[in-house]
């Protein structure tokens, strides 16, 4: 493993505090539609949309939009921020991944 | 620029080699179809589906095969991130996902949801807390890490009892079920049907390690998603013209709802056997609810047959990315889970209660006959049956009545190609679906402990020296070991295998995700205090599991101990802490290594020099 002094450098430390931020940020979107607007079933309930009474559909569906779009949302921003702090990788070599 | 090599050529021509195998499998299914309607018998569709299907896993089992090391634990790190996200999903969704959510669904309504929420909520921590970090330190274990990070031998041999403790449970459920689809649907006996199980889950691991079960994983996603889409998919077509369930089934539920009133008017339930399909807190109450999503979610993020899939990725941007992919591959399912409850419940509340006894749908007595659908307290198995047990329930008037019924979870999505008087291929597919749902859970969770045996026992732990075939000798026995005695214990059939394979995300979760956290991203985490928080939390969560299950201890404030680990977090966290606090603050070299974890870019911090 490589040894190196412990001294962080200014750059390094705002990285670190915006990944950090970052992190606190995706994990309240996390939360909220984890745990938080469950909470609330009952009165999203008396909201019908297309059929769905709300508070059922949030658990059923809304909810697990919102985390794969926070997923590919938190990357795209933590790429961002490490490109910006000259921390990120190099691009890969071989095209952009199949799909 | 790398030389060009036969791996890049089948890395570069991924997409056209998935999408050949997705047409040929689609001609395949319609090719049995032909055969059906020409008079091939159910049980010849059924047998070709099974060796076909298998035969396919196997091929590519060994034209993965590997002599490398890295290959054989990681995949060689060149796994591209929608790749990993396919075969992360197939390894994630078990045949418990497959066949049982949406009879958990059926059966709980709302309530169920917390499944739904916790199976798929984990993934923003896995992506935000932990994936990149591991990827970045380039174990090829999750206990090589905990190694690293607190100081030796002694915290990786508490990371490998957490991991047995969560993932040995889990493998007999996955052979257990794979005997049970095998036997249902070759008519051959369970005993019997799991070797053959077996045989399908050894050809794709032992000879590639990662590497074959990664490329495997991915063409048992394939199969299984279409296999679960599908037959609701034809079902909300014939009912409301459109084939996407998972949009049509608000209509179901409005319909299922307006039933329930109807039942409860016409006295064929009554309010206490009735559980409104919509109405939340009616199984589980309010905290139990959460507690179960938040323990389900920290579980996904601690598992660690699950991360050590991120440790195949090409670099830690991919290995973030796949996380996204991975959801979006178990959203599928997860969004397709609820429409099979309500459409089912629909045909149940419709067409099965208020009939009368000599006149229920044929599906019923078709898996009456199997012992998964009892009516009056017996198996369904005839109209003669059902009579006769009806005669002897006071109160029953020779209609079916919402208490009289009991359904087996499993029937919900394996009956449904039936109740839409869909083909038998159709019922054949959603076999195949199942068995890939359980055939790749186990190859991940095999390949997790017998790595774990192999690599952080047997290598860093007995023979440091060891040469790359060797090592590669000895994980493969292993792998051989775990599996023959993980399917032994399946062909006892345990009683309690499914309660255990729920109390495998609270143990991982209280065992792994404080030490993986706050060595990550707390540089003042000590070596104690993880090893006191691991041994904490974890003492805590089994304990606790233990003594409610086999103890008779009561409830903690009524919690159920599918989420124990609400106890055993909490502790872990608070006894990292504090040890941590009371003890000198980790090396220099501890916290150059943590810097490296978290800077993607750089080597790997930890090199095999024999890959």
């Amino acid at each position: 493993m490589a040894k190196r002094p412990r001294q962080r450098t200014p750059g390094e430390t705002l990285w670190w505090g915006r990944t950090v931020r970052l992190a606190i940020s995706a994990l309240a979107v996390w939360f909220v539609f984890g745990f938080l607007v469950h909470g609330f079933v009952f009165q999203l309930n008396d909201i019908t949309i297309a059929d769905f009474p709300l508070g059922f559909y949030m658990a059923a569906q809304g909810s697990l939009v919102v985390f794969v779009a926070l997923i590919f949302w938190f990357c795209g921003r933590q790429e961002a921020i490490d490109r910006n702090a000259g921390v990120a990788e190099p691009e890969p070599v071989r095209g952009e991944m199949p799909l | 620029m790398r030389l060009p090599s036969p791996e890049d050529t089948f890395l570069n021509n991924l997409g056209r080699i998935y999408g050949t195998y997705v047409g040929g499998f689609v001609a395949f299914v319609i090719l049995l179809a032909v055969l059906e309607q020409l008079g091939v018998p159910d049980r010849i569709i059924g047998y070709l589906f099974v060796f076909f299907t298998l035969a396919v896993y196997a091929g590519i089992g060994i034209v993965t095969r590997t002599v490398k090391v890295s290959e054989y634990y990681v995949a060689g790190r060149q796994v591209p991130a929608v790749y990993n996200g396919m075969a992360t999903a197939a390894d994630w969704m078990s045949g418990a996902s497959f066949v049982g959510l949406a009879g958990t669904l059926y059966a709980l309504g709302y309530d169920g949801l917390a499944y739904v929420l916790g199976w798929t909520g984990g993934f923003v921590l896995v992506a935000v807390l932990v994936a990149p970090y591991l990827r970045k330190f380039g174990a090829y274990t999750v206990p090589d890490f905990l190694a690293a990070r607190f100081g030796g031998n002694f915290a990786r041999l508490l990371g490998i009892v957490v991991l047995f403790a969560c993932s040995f449970t889990y493998v007999v459920a996955q052979i257990y079920s794979t005997g049970i689809i095998a036997s249902r649907f070759l008519g051959i006996s369970f005993e019997i049907a799991i070797y053959v199980g077996l045989a399908g889950i050894l050809l794709c691991s032992m000879l590639g390690g990662m590497r074959a079960v990664t490329w495997t994983q991915v063409a048992q996603y394939l199969v299984l998603i279409i296999a679960y889409m599908l037959p609701v998919a034809i079902l909300s077509a014939q009912k409301f013209g459109l084939p996407i369930a998972q949009i049509t089934y608000g209509a179901v539920l409005q319909e299922i709802t307006v039933l329930e009133q109807q039942l409860l008017a016409g006295g064929l339930a009554t309010a206490e056997t009735l559980k409104p399909h919509l109405a939340p807190f009616t199984s589980l109450d309010p905290f139990n609810f959460f507690a179960l999503i938040a323990c389900l979610m920290i579980g996904t993020a601690s598992l660690p047959h699950l991360l050590m899939r991120y440790f195949t990725t090409a670099s830690v941007r991919d290995a973030r990315r796949s996380v996204g992919w991975s959801l979006l591959f178990i959203f599928l399912l997860y969004v397709t889970a609820p429409a099979y409850a309500a459409f089912a419940k629909l045909e149940v509340y419709q067409n099965v209660i208020g009939a009368g006894l000599d006149a229920l749908p044929e599906w019923i007595y078709t898996y009456g006959r199997l012992g998964l659908v009892d009516i009056c307290g017996a198996h369904a198995a005839s109209v003669e049956a059902v009579q006769a047990a009806c005669a002897e329930v006071t109160g029953n008037q020779g209609v079916l009545r919402l208490p009289d019924l009991a359904i087996d979870r499993d029937v919900i999505v394996i009956a449904t190609p039936e109740i839409a008087g869909l083909p038998y291929v159709i019922a054949g597919l959603v076999a195949a679906g199942g068995l890939a749902a359980s055939i790749s859970t186990a190859d991940g969770l095999l390949l997790a402990l017998a790595n774990a045996l192999s690599h952080d026992v047997y290598y860093r732990m007995i023979d440091r020296r060891a040469p790359a075939s060797r090592r590669l000798l000895i994980a493969r026995l292993l792998l051989l070991g775990a599996a023959v005695l993980a399917a032994y214990v399946a062909s006892t059939r345990p009683a309690d295998i499914l309660s255990m394979v729920a109390w495998a995300f609270s143990l991982a979760a209280a065992g792994n995700f404080p030490v993986l956290v706050l060595g990550i991203w707390w540089r003042r985490c000590t070596s104690a205090g993880a090893i006191a928080g691991i041994i904490a939390g974890f003492g805590v969560t089994f304990y606790y599991l233990v003594m409610t299950q086999y103890g008779g201890m009561p409830e903690w404030y009524g919690v159920k101990n599918i989420s124990a680990a609400v106890f055993g977090l909490p502790v872990g966290f608070a006894v990292t802490i504090l040890v941590s606090l009371l003890t000198p603050a980790p090396s220099s070299e501890v916290q150059a290594l943590i810097d490296d974890i978290r800077r993607p870019s750089g080597d790997p911090v930890m090199r095999d020099r024999t890959a």
